[in-house]
């Protein structure tokens, strides 16, 4: 995570928790959110997923300071299979991204019911939110009645589970088919007297047409991303896929930290599109406060995590309100609302940045450990701008050939040891748009 | 076949095996350097960020194929390499003031898993019908007659003592390797088709001529010879030993009674001092001092050995020489004096009781061996001259390496060098027919 700013050698998050070790005294932050009319007392849900299966583990959850819960999606009781999940492991850490093939709830309907009703009666300011997957309009009437009188706050209806459900006609196939979730989200506007969520598939095209079609259909808000499509590896020695079931495999959803930029991504293509109002409910890859704090950043109004509870455990939520309490505190901030989508203004189209503005790179001879890493990258990967001069392993920049793009930057190894300094031409800022609009787009091209 | 309760078996490996996690998670450290220094640090040149990344990505067999391709004593230099000095000490981590690669723990865990397991990655080469004859059976003869054995030639090893392996099986320390690893390596290697002659010793048993009618060329890999003497009164009374003796003993022998003593001195500056010292240490001997006669500067032990035996309870006397051993038909003491920087004894002799000494103040040359070669052979005070490229001696028949070359070295560099001469040998032998 390091980008192309001046100064921005170090990765994110210094000064922040991990710099100066535990909280800092000063005024207390109220982490309380709002979403879609759901309040809840942090950010930080569980997302619908083996975490949020009973009673007993969503009660757990709640005490070790979870803010709010989806509750595994209700529906007809299915029959899972046996594996479910598959991982990347990526550089010795392992469960980069997570995947897997497991349907909704197995459990009988009365039972989920009845520990829903509990579950809230025992924690009535905890969010606790019932996901809900069926298929006809009766069936929807049904549940949403029956589900409502446990008290619960809100629905989340699942048009996003990748696999198994939409074979059957629901699921990502409902959220891949605009019309078809709006009018099922027009169903559970008309029979729900509570707020209403709709859960997106990633599995599509552009995500603004299934979000505005939630907003058609009347939803409070939408929550994204739910997995998305994907075969995780393959046995070498039984050609199965991975997980297997008996000697066969098939796609399941990707999830885990390898997919917060996809989920960032889309999240930040709702928060831009004016057209579109709902709150928005984040998920995917949230595994610490600073992945929290990016989709808080480009607008998100709460969070849901699922993958980083099923690894670590409910504990791993204490990280992520620790650390965003923390970040808080030294900005200056007391409540989320104050700085939720921050970031979105200075996101922009391609067309829209500055192509005037130069950075290049700089090396620290005194970090640098010698192991040219930076002058590989250049050399083979970039556009050779590293020389190696004799006598000596550390490498020296071009400067007036370097480009600026900030590869040797990522790949050395040492925190702060390559810094990208930006360059004063004394231009003033000139987009390709810009350029479009003044009939001089033919200088230089776009890629 | 070894006996397994050898007194060596009570040392257990300081550096054990990395479990599979550990080898994967030290491995994903690794930063993949360009041109890796680490990788110029090692004598036999293995590409280290490569290997390290087949570990890591599950490849253990490639690995090891990596490491054994730049150096077919892989296995054993993975446990008795000076890595501190080598490549680990290179490794970019310290600049970066953070632990530096685990790269012989690494290297172990690669190799150990095709050794152990008897998974063979290489064969004889389709064969050339030339025949060379290797003197010694230590690593630079086994790297020399495995190359050689690999490019299609026949290799004949003669070996003296009972043992294959050379100083790997009966020398290096018996924390870093145990003399059964080493017989396991020499099994593993010499499965393409290497032919031993144990028992056999050049010069003596088999004369030179013989060996130049037999063989198209002849390797010498015959080390270096026994422990030099002090030349010191008293030298001879039991408990007085010669270190690489001692360590011998230690190492292949089921019995050392002296380690039944109290107190041991150890006499030299060298790693063989060291060695000794720590061993007799760890061992159990509760007083165990090393007499050197200059001062810890100019040791030619590395320091990190020296901090380790003095982490572990070695005592050491600094500018200081013995002039005789005491005792009645057995030793009891020894008799030292102070010495000044020119090694001049100052002041009055002082005694040191000990009921066990090692000398280690090197080893003996072979130059009587190499008196015997017929036409002769450049050398210098026993250290055979060769070639830098090619390993070749002034006696065009001849090449050599390790430490009867290098004057005594590492394992690793025995490893190059035998390595060195069978491709100068091959080239040798595929430019002019082998006629000299
Ligand atoms: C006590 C000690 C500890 C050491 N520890 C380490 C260590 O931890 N790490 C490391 O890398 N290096 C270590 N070394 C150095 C290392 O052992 C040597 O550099 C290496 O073994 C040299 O290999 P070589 O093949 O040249 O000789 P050697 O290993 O000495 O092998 C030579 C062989 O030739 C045989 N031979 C000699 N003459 C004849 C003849 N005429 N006919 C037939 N056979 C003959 C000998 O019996 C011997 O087996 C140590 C050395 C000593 C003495
Ligand atoms: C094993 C597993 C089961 C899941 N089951 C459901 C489900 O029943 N209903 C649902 O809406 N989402 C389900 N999800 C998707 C998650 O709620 C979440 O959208 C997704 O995992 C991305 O978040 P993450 O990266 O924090 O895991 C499941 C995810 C996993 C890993
Ligand atoms: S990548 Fe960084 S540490 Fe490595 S050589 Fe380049 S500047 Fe130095
Ligand atoms: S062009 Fe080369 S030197 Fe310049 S930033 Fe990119 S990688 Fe670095
Ligand atoms: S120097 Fe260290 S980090 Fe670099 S390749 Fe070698 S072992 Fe890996």
């Amino acid at each position: 995570m390091r980008g192309g700013n001046p100064g921005n050698g170090a990765p994110r998050g210094n000064g922040g928790p991990r710099a100066n070790g535990g909280p800092r005294p000063g005024r207390p932050v109220d982490l309380s959110v709002e979403c879609g009319g759901i309040r809840s007392p942090n950010p930080f849900w569980l997302a619908s997923g083996p975490p949020t299966n009973t009673a007993g583990q969503v009660m757990r959850a709640f005490d070790m300071g979870w803010g709010g819960a989806v509750w595994k999606t209700l529906g007809d009781p299915i029959t899972n299979t046996a594996s479910r999940y598959g991982a990347i492991d990526y550089q010795g850490r392992n469960v980069a991204g997570f995947n897997n093939i497991e349907l909704i709830t197995d459990r009988p309907l009365e039972v989920n019911l009845r520990e829903i009703a509990e579950v809230k009666r025992r924690y009535p300011g905890h969010a606790l939110v019932a996901s809900l997957m069926v298929e006809t309009r009766d069936d929807w009437r049904d549940i949403i009645r029956r589900t409502e009188d446990t008290g619960c706050d809100g629905f989340e209806l699942n048009f996003g589970c990748p696999h198994g459900m939409c074979e059957r006609g629901m699921g990502s196939a409902v959220g891949q088919e605009p019309r078809l979730l709006e009018e099922i989200t027009g169903w559970a506007r008309e029979f729900a007297s509570i707020p209403v969520l709709v859960k997106l598939t990633p599995n599509i095209t552009d995500i603004l047409d299934p979000a505005m079609a939630a907003q058609r259909g009347g939803a409070h808000g939408v929550s994204l991303i739910n997995t998305i499509k994907s075969v995780i590896a393959i046995d070498h020695d039984t050609f199965s896929p991975i997980p297997s079931v008996a000697g066969q495999g098939t796609s399941g959803g990707y999830c885990g930290p390898a997919v917060k930029p996809i989920a960032l991504h889309m999240v930040t293509r709702l928060g831009k599109a004016e057209e579109f109002r709902l709150p928005v409910s984040a998920i995917g890859g949230i595994h610490t406060w600073e992945d929290a704090l990016d989709f808080l950043l480009m607008g998100a109004s709460s969070l849901q995590v699922c993958t980083a509870a099923m690894h670590y455990g409910f504990r791993i939520v204490q990280e992520m309100t620790r650390g965003l309490e923390e970040w808080m505190r030294e900005k200056g901030y007391s409540r989320i609302e104050e700085f939720r989508g921050r970031a979105l203004p200075n996101y922009e189209e391609w067309g829209d940045l500055d192509l005037n503005y130069r950075i290049v790179a700089e090396i620290d001879p005194v970090l640098c450990i010698g192991c040219q890493l930076c002058y590989a990258a250049c050399e083979d990967g970039a556009h050779q701008c590293i020389a190696l001069p004799a006598g000596t392993r550390v490498p020296r920049i071009k400067q007036d050939e370097c480009v600026g793009c900030n590869l040797c930057q990522i790949v050395c190894p040492v925190e702060g040891c390559i810094t990208m300094v930006e360059v004063e031409r004394g231009l003033p800022k000139e987009s390709w748009n810009d350029r479009v609009a003044a009939g001089t787009a033919g200088a230089g091209g776009r890629h | 076949m070894l006996a397994t309760d050898r007194v060596e078996t009570r040392l257990p490996d300081l550096k054990p095996a990395l479990t599979e996690a550990q080898a994967r998670a030290e491995a994903a450290r690794c930063l993949f350097c360009h041109d890796a220094p680490c990788v110029a640090a090692c004598p036999t040149a293995i590409d280290i960020p490569m290997f390290i990344r087949q570990i890591h990505s599950g490849n253990p067999v490639g690995a090891a194929r990596t490491i054994f391709e730049a150096n077919p004593l892989g296995h054993s230099c993975a446990r008795v390499c000076p890595v501190e000095v080598l490549c680990v000490g290179e490794c970019v981590y310290n600049a970066k003031g953070e632990p530096p690669i685990m790269i012989g723990r690494l290297q172990r865990h690669a190799t150990d898993h095709v050794v152990h397991a008897g998974i063979q990655l290489f064969e004889a080469g389709p064969s050339t019908g030339r025949a060379i004859a290797c003197v010694g059976g230590g690593p630079a003869s086994l790297a020399c007659a495995h190359e050689l054995v690999r490019l299609g030639h026949r290799a004949v090893i003669y070996e003296k003592g009972t043992w294959p392996g050379g100083l790997n099986t009966d020398g290096v320390a018996p924390y870093k390797m145990h003399a059964e690893e080493s017989l396991a390596e020499v099994e593993w290697l010499s499965e393409i088709g290497i032919v031993w002659r144990l028992g056999v010793e050049v010069g003596r048993d088999v004369p030179w001529v013989e060996l130049e009618r037999e063989f198209d060329a002849v390797f010498l890999g015959a080390g270096l010879g026994a422990d030099s003497a002090l030349g010191v009164e008293g030298e001879d009374l039991p408990g007085v030993w010669g270190a690489t003796a001692l360590i011998e003993a230690i190492k292949t022998g089921r019995q050392v009674d002296p380690l039944s003593v109290y107190s041991a001195v150890v006499i030299g500056g060298g790693n063989t001092a060291i060695d000794a010292a720590r061993e007799l240490k760890l061992l159990g001997v509760p007083e165990v001092r090393v007499v050197y006669r200059r001062g810890p500067e100019s040791m030619s032990a590395y320091a990190h050995e020296r901090e380790h035996a003095t982490a572990e309870g070695v005592a050491f006397t600094w500018r200081a020489v013995p002039v005789a051993f005491e005792g009645n038909g057995r030793l009891n003491a020894v008799r030292l004096t102070t010495v000044d920087r020119g090694c001049n004894p100052v002041g009055e002799p002082f005694r040191v009781p000990a009921d066990l000494v090692a000398v280690a103040v090197g080893q003996g040359r072979l130059e009587t061996l190499l008196a015997g070669i017929p036409g002769g052979i450049a050398h210098e005070r026993g250290h055979v001259r060769v070639d830098e490229a090619t390993g070749r001696t002034s006696n065009p028949k001849y090449w050599a390496g390790g430490d009867l070359a290098n004057g005594g070295a590492e394992v690793v560099n025995a490893a190059a060098e035998g390595k060195r001469a069978a491709r100068g040998i091959h080239e040798w032998l595929e430019r002019n027919g082998g006629s000299v």
